[in-house]
Order: C-alpha cells, then sequence, then structure tokens
C-alpha cells in the first residue's frame, strides 16, 4: 500500500490535497483502489453542485462493486476530471495522481487524517 | 393425480437408512411438537386425471371465447405461429425458474440476449435489458432512471394508457417525486403545456406512441422541446408500430419501453405480460433489471454472462433506484421465439396489415350515421368513433353474436368507443360489424 506523505486522508479512503486553504483536490486512495479491484465506470457530480462533509458526490464501479465516494469537504464543485471519467482505471494505476474533482469556496474540511495515520487505520482495518 | 412423485417407498428407505433416521417424522425433530400439525392437512383426498380434467373443463367451459375482437386498448390479439407455442412449453424452459447461478444456464442466457438484440433493433435502441412485469412497470422504472438530485419532477401525457399512468403514479408517489401530467388536446398530447411548464427541475417526459386513441402523435416535436429543457425522452411504443413507423431513437428518444405481449404472447385475461426496456448507450448503467452480455470463454468461444451486475440492487440495496431483480423470462422467450419465427419483414407484413385494416374498418365504421372519428389524425391499428346509441348495449348485442366490440371509453370520451383491428380480423369480419352497426339496436 502507497502513501503520499503531502496529502490527507479519510476514514472513507478518499484523499485531499489543498491547492489553497479553499480549494483542494479529491481522488481516492492506492488501499481503496486495490479493494476495489479494475474500475470500470465513475459517477462524476456536476460542476457547480455543492458537496459536503461525508455525503457521496459520485460512485464508482469496479468489476466487484458499485461503491460511494465521499466527500471530505464542505465546498463547490469546480472542476471534475473528465480524463477520469473517460479512463477509470488511471485510478488504480496511479491513484494519487488522478484527482476526481477539484473543490472550490471549501468552508469546512472533515476529520481527515495525515499519511502516518492513515497508514495506521488501514491495517487496523484490513 | 398423485403417481408421478418420483421417489418410491424403497427410494425413501434408502435415504433414511443413510441419514440413519428411523421414520420421515424423524427429520422433523427440531419442530416443537406445539407447532407439529397432528391431524394431517384438511384437504380432500386425491382425484384420479380424469375427473381432473373434467372439473378443470367444466371451469374453462366458463370462459366467453369470442372468435372475433375488435378490442385493444393494451391488450392485442394478433396470430401466434405454432412454433412459438411449441418451443416455449419445452420443458427445460417452461419449468425453469430465474437462474441464481445464470451463467451455468447458457441456453436460457442466450434467449434473453436474443431478446434484447431484436429489442434494440425494433426501437433502434443500443442496450435493451431482459424485461420487466408489463409495459406499465416499464414506464415506471424508465422514469426512475431518468431522476436525480437536481431533476425530480416527470411529465406523463394524459394520452399515455390510464393503467401505465397509474401505475407511474404509485411509483412516484412511493418515490417522493413530482408527477405532472400533462393535458390532452385534441386527443394528442398539449405541446404548447410541455413548453411552458418543463424547465430545469425536468427529469423526463414520458408519452406512448400510439397514443391510447390510437393516434400518431408528433413525438419528434415534444422531444425537441425536452431535450431543450434538459430533460429525458421516453417512448412507450407499441412494438408493431416500431417496425413501420419512426423508431424511438428516429424521433430522439432517449429510453424507449413499451408491452411486449403483442410479439407472440396470448391475451390470457391481461397476464402474464411483458414489458420491454431499451436506452441509448450513454444511460446503460442506469437501466434495471437483468442484462446479458456476450463474451468469450476461456477456450475463445462464444459465451454468455449477466452483466453489469454490480449495480443489481441486490448487491447494492440502499443505492437501488429499482427493486427489479429477475425478468419475465417465459414471457420474453416466447415474445424471442415470435421475432424470429416472424423474422423483421413478418413483423412489418402483420404492422401493414393491423394498419390497412383498421384504415378500412374506420373508413366503413364512420360511414355509418352516429358514428363518426372522434379525432382528426392519423392512426396505427386503433381509432375512436362516437356511438349513437347506448354503447353498453350495443356490446351485449355484439357479444351475442361472439364478438367482442371496441373499447368503451370513459372520463371526456364517455360514450366513445375505442376500435382496434389487427391481422386476425378479416374483411368478412369488419363487413358484418358494420352492418349489425347499421341495424342499430332497439333501445
Amino acid at each position: 500500500m502507497k502513501v503520499d506523505k503531502d496529502i490527507k486522508y479519510s476514514k472513507t479512503h478518499e484523499w485531499v490535497k489543498f491547492l489553497d486553504d479553499t480549494t483542494a483536490l479529491i481522488g481516492l486512495t492506492d488501499y481503496a483502489q486495490e479493494q476495489l479491484g479494475d474500475l470500470v465506470f465513475i459517477n462524476m457530480p456536476a460542476e457547480g453542485d455543492e458537496v459536503s462533509c461525508d455525503t457521496p458526490f459520485g460512485d464508482i464501479e469496479s468489476v466487484k462493486a458499485v461503491s460511494d465516494i465521499n466527500s471530505p469537504v464542505d465546498g463547490i464543485v469546480a472542476e471534475v476530471n473528465e480524463e477520469i471519467a473517460e479512463n477509470p482505471e488511471n485510478i488504480n494505476s496511479d491513484p494519487y495522481g488522478s484527482w476526481i474533482i477539484k473543490v472550490s469556496n471549501i468552508t469546512e474540511i472533515c476529520d481527515l487524517m495525515d499519511a502516518d495515520s492513515y497508514e495506521r487505520f488501514c491495517q487496523e482495518e484490513a | 393425480m398423485g403417481s408421478y412423485i418420483p421417489n418410491s417407498k424403497a427410494e425413501q428407505e434408502r435415504m433414511l437408512d443413510f441419514l440413519g433416521l428411523a421414520s420421515l417424522d424423524d427429520l422433523y425433530d427440531e419442530i416443537p411438537d406445539k407447532v407439529k400439525l397432528k391431524d394431517g392437512l384438511n384437504i380432500p383426498e386425491g382425484k384420479s386425471e380424469l375427473e381432473v380434467r373434467r372439473r378443470m373443463e367444466t371451469l374453462a367451459g366458463k370462459n366467453t371465447v369470442f372468435h372475433t375482437i375488435f378490442r385493444g386498448a393494451g391488450a392485442y390479439r394478433h396470430y401466434i405461429p405454432a412454433i412459438v407455442k411449441a418451443v416455449a412449453s419445452k420443458e427445460k424452459f417452461i419449468t425453469a425458474y430465474t437462474p441464481y447461478q445464470p451463467e451455468i444456464s447458457q441456453g436460457v442466457l442466450q434467449s434473453i440476449f436474443e431478446f434484447q438484440t431484436m429489442i434494440c433493433e425494433l426501437t433502434g435502441m443500443d442496450v435493451a435489458n431482459a424485461s420487466v412485469y408489463d409495459g406499465a412497470t416499464a414506464c415506471a422504472e424508465a422514469i426512475s432512471m431518468c431522476v436525480d438530485r437536481k431533476r425530480d419532477v416527470v411529465y406523463v401525457s394524459a394520452t399515455v394508457h390510464p393503467d401505465y399512468l397509474r401505475t407511474v403514479k404509485t411509483y412516484c408517489y412511493a418515490a417522493g417525486r413530482k408527477l405532472v401530467v400533462v393535458p390532452e388536446k385534441d386527443g394528442v398530447t398539449d405541446i404548447a403545456f410541455l413548453k411552458e411548464n418543463l424547465d430545469e427541475k425536468s427529469a423526463a417526459f414520458l408519452m406512448q406512441q400510439p397514443n391510447f386513441y390510437g393516434i400518431i402523435e408528433d413525438a419528434e416535436t415534444y422531444f425537441g422541446v425536452a431535450r431543450e429543457a434538459g430533460a429525458k425522452s421516453i417512448m412507450c411504443i407499441n412494438p408493431f408500430y416500431g417496425a413501420i413507423g419512426r423508431t424511438p431513437r428516429e424521433c430522439g428518444a432517449d429510453i424507449a419501453v413499451g408491452e411486449g405481449q403483442p410479439l407472440g404472447i396470448s391475451l390470457g385475461f391481461g397476464g402474464p405480460y411483458l414489458g420491454f426496456m431499451a436506452c441509448v448507450q450513454e444511460m446503460t448503467r442506469k437501466l434495471p433489471g437483468r442484462i446479458v452480455g456476450q463474451t468469450t470463454d476461456l477456450e475463445g468461444k462464444r459465451a454468455f454472462v449477466l452483466t453489469l451486475q454490480a449495480r443489481e440492487q441486490h448487491i447494492r440495496r440502499e443505492k437501488a433506484s429499482s427493486n427489479i431483480c429477475s425478468n419475465q423470462g417465459l414471457c420474453a422467450l416466447t415474445a424471442a421465439c415470435y421475432m424470429s419465427t416472424m423474422g423483421p419483414s413478418g413483423i412489418k407484413e402483420v404492422a401493414n396489415q393491423c394498419l390497412s385494416k383498421a384504415h378500412y374498418a374506420a373508413k366503413l365504421i364512420s360511414s355509418v350515421p352516429g358514428y363518426e372519428l372522434v379525432f382528426d389524425a392519423e392512426f396505427f391499428h386503433e381509432f375512436v368513433t362516437k356511438c349513437p346509441v347506448s354503447v353498453n348495449k350495443l356490446m351485449a348485442k355484439l357479444e351475442r353474436q361472439g364478438i367482442l366490440g371496441g373499447y368503451p371509453l370513459g372520463g371526456p370520451y364517455e360514450g366513445c368507443i375505442l376500435w382496434c383491428f389487427t391481422e386476425m380480423n378479416t374483411k368478412e369480419e369488419i363487413d358484418q360489424l358494420v352492418a349489425i352497426l347499421k341495424e342499430g339496436i332497439q333501445e
């Protein structure tokens, strides 16, 4: 399992990379992609949608299951990554390089973990 | 009866012996004595095959079987080639329940795959599912495919079959969706109402082609309005009309649904019937129920699988937008047999016969004083006329001659009759009907 030291993690296995105080990229962790298996489809929100803490903003389908993707922040969807919508399997090969949505106007940040705590969290969960 | 239970006393003994039990009752040891039935079941003794046959034939004799039918209104009498029933009643099809380990039943999956393929050809759509209960369910499920957080108001034309509308209402009520019935004007959907009301909250617009009154509506224009508002377009289509008219795809529909009963399924007192559903590629993942896909097995041979299973409600129950997990297997198989027996040209011919017989009948019936056509509009194989006498009395008179007359309409068209003509109706039958109408009735 890989972690990226510069980003934050949620308990539902999303990562958050802050670009500034109110803007962030959100993606799925390496642990999540490994658990889900080959990803085949992603259901994206639309630009301008509101997202809020621990609430699903989309879902992702693997050959095994469909899982929600929860938002780790309160904010507005500024951009969706069309490249990932077209090729969700990129999340399998490069989870931390494959952001799913960019959120702006962030007003609230959920309870997030740093890389070390997330690693411990996953070990406990496993 | 009962002599066909395939385990003999000796076999039972052997099984008990193997289990180390003395009697069948020992199998129920775990069940508390007080809840066990002591005196056996209170049902009559079994009957012989002859007795059963007599009883069933007496019951069947109570049915009124019309030799001539001029009624449709959602259930259509068409000729069913003998081979269709022969194939569909093969025991491996007729006794099989929906396969729980689907891939082991390649034959069933292939039949569904063929059904889906033919439904796609008829509707012009990219993907079809394995079927749902009936046309009404298909309409309601199609609407569920279109609703999301931002768009939750659905529009259904008042010219859709009233039973379908009721089913859609039930679904919408239960799901907390807002349903707007688009009013009817001169027998068709009121386009002005659509233009005024569709907006960024509108999820879908559902119309029926031909509509409940048999009229061919201007679907293309409606769907253009829906598209402009960002709403999805759903067409509930008679499969025979699809074979000769513009397909749902050509009219710009996102989803095509309909009642599959006309495709080789007996009228059977209203069921079991068959709902078909097909959609454009982009909506595939919203399509409910089972979908069979074609693939290759480890040896590279053609094989069939249930696909998109990850979205089925039994896997993702709390998020499912549909509770359909099975399909109308035997009816879908029957329809597949029918369609492959008839072929595209056979289906077109049936459609053309329906069209021309209905137009022949309309010309004659409407020339009888008092039976004028109610709508001045293009129609397929059904049309509405006025009736100068009591509709009930007219129906009773026809019934005495073994004829099931048209469907007596209610509501705004109380006192009018919805007639239907298919390839089953001969010119002689139509002429006889017209003669009876001319005779009039003793009021």
